[in-house]
């Protein structure tokens, strides 16, 4: 299977250990994974502040690149704001067929043309429907089965399309997790908001917000995200966190990938666990 | 919680603030059922709920809504959006009112303007954005002090590999002042042309 892969400027700089042990799991499970060329951001939450228009034409330009490149392929998303911002462009012209035109007319001054013919495909979306938990399984070198690991879904992945799972109750990280043998923490805030963007703007509010979701996972191992935006709210802000909730909420926060790795056994350097910011030692531990 | 009394009496209700965020109407159909200030995680900050704020809307008190913080609380989780049993695309709306705000540049909420434009300036000028130097320029645009809350975790991101101080003193120039073409600076421009034609 052939993917055009978008990694996003998180992935490319301070998520790069989510975009290097994305491509080792994909390329051990067997798939084709090649970077869209040239480019450049989807506008995050960001761009619809300036100009609705924008926020459509950003990921658009990213899209159009993908279409340009040889053979087929879906495109690829390991952020969830960058998936979501990029299913909105088909979604929208499905419903206001006439901003094909207006997309078009802002994109040839760059040369290019969006026709909607790409897929957009989020990593987690891959993972469960294209290889599916057999294939996940059937690659297991080291079975998990000594963690109990909540899943995090976070929002964009699964609001507001819901186009790979449900937006209310998804469970296809539970599939994968379990694919490794892990038991899969019954986790009430699997789609609980991390408050996103606030911890900058706002932080008393993402704390609180984080805060809830670090206490719900209490019991478990770890958690496991597939966005480098809930990654960070989730590992970065522990100390904070704790303080701020007045109880220890120090946990492991893994990206699914990463887990993944360790299940197939690939080298360390293609998980990069060191760049992670709340210490994974008590899982590894478990692990020797 | 406490009662705020309106006045719809007032001169300054704006029949045409709906209309203006919400083209296709559909927020005129809202029940106040409230499954969107329920539904949403940042509601016990806001000054008005979601709910309380869709009612506003509807009846003109657009003064009030833009002078609030309550949009700006808004983390954009959809969860609103993907509950609300009008399928009222709320938070569409809810972009619709930060591009007003800061157009009309109205509102408290100095912090979160500062932090989109300086992401949007990056944007364009880079094309991708780089953490770290956006980072210093929100954080020079807001309050320099502001940024000690964020030392700590600056130095973890350092020690972690996660931010790279890239070419060193080069940086300062880079960050005064944005000169010269920018990478997506035709497509900016090209998307503003556009908007102005409606
Ligand atoms: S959920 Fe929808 S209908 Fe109910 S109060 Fe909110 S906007 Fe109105
Ligand atoms: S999208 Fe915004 S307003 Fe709606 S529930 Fe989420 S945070 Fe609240």
């Amino acid at each position: 299977m052939r993917y055009f892969y978008y990694p996003g400027c998180s992935m490319s700089s301070s998520a790069l250990e989510y975009d290097v042990s994305t491509k080792a799991v994909l390329g051990e499970l067997g798939a084709e994974v090649v970077e869209v060329e040239d480019w450049t951001c989807c506008g995050a939450s960001t761009a619809e502040t300036v100009s609705f228009l924008l926020s459509l034409v950003l990921p658009a330009r990213n899209l159009a690149l993908a279409e340009r490149m040889d053979g087929d392929g879906d495109f690829l998303v390991g952020c969830s704001a960058c998936y979501t911002n990029h299913c909105k462009v088909g979604e929208h012209v499905k419903r206001d067929p006439r901003l094909l035109d207006k997309i078009n007319a802002a994109l040839s001054i760059e040369h290019l043309t969006y026709t909607g013919k790409v897929r957009v495909r989020h990593l987690l979306d891959v993972l469960a429907n294209d290889f599916g938990p057999e294939a996940i399984a059937a690659r297991v070198k080291r079975s998990l089965s000594a963690l109990s690991v909540a899943p995090y879904y976070g929002c964009q992945i699964v609001r507001p399309y819901g186009l790979c799972d449900d937006s209310e109750y998804p469970t296809t990280m539970d599939e994968v997790l379990a694919a490794t043998g892990a038991e899969v923490f019954p986790y009430a805030m699997k789609v609980k908001c991390c408050g996103g963007v606030l911890m900058t703007t706002k932080k008393d509010v993402a704390l609180r917000l984080v805060g809830g979701l670090l206490q719900a996972a209490k019991g478990a191992d770890c958690i496991v995200t597939v966005c480098p935006l809930c990654q960070m709210n989730l590992e970065a802000y522990q100390g904070d966190v704790s303080r701020y909730m007045g109880e220890d909420l120090h946990i492991p926060v893994l990206y699914l990938p990463q887990l993944l790795g360790l299940a197939f056994d690939l080298p360390r350097e293609k998980l990069k666990l060191e760049r992670n910011m709340a210490s994974p030692r008590p899982v590894l531990d478990k692990l020797a | 919680m406490t009662q705020e009394i309106l006045d719809l009496t007032a001169p300054t209700l704006d029949r045409s603030f709906l209309v203006a965020l919400a083209p296709d109407e559909k927020l005129r159909t809202c029940i106040q059922c409230g499954t969107c200030t329920a539904s949403c995680a940042s509601a016990y900050a806001m000054e008005y709920t979601p709910r309380q704020m869709w009612r506003m809307v509807q009846l003109g008190l657009k003064e009030e809504v833009l002078n609030s913080k309550t949009f700006w609380l808004c983390s954009t989780c959809y969860s609103c959006s993907v509950r609300c049993p009008r399928g009222i695309p709320l938070l569409e709306t809810i972009g619709a009112l930060k591009r007003m705000a800061i157009a009309e540049r109205i509102g408290p909420y100095k912090e979160s303007i500062n932090f989109y434009r300086a992401f949007m300036d990056v944007v364009r000028r880079y094309g991708r954005v780089d953490e770290l130097e956006f980072m210093t320029r929100y954080f020079l645009s807001t309050n320099i002090f502001s940024i000690i809350g964020y030392v700590p975790l600056g130095l973890a991101m350092l020690m972690h590999g996660k931010v790279t101080i890239k070419g060193g003193l080069r940086m300062a120039p880079r960050l005064v002042g944005i000169s010269g073409a920018g990478r997506l600076d035709a497509l900016f421009r090209k998307v503003e042309e556009l908007e102005a034609e409606q």
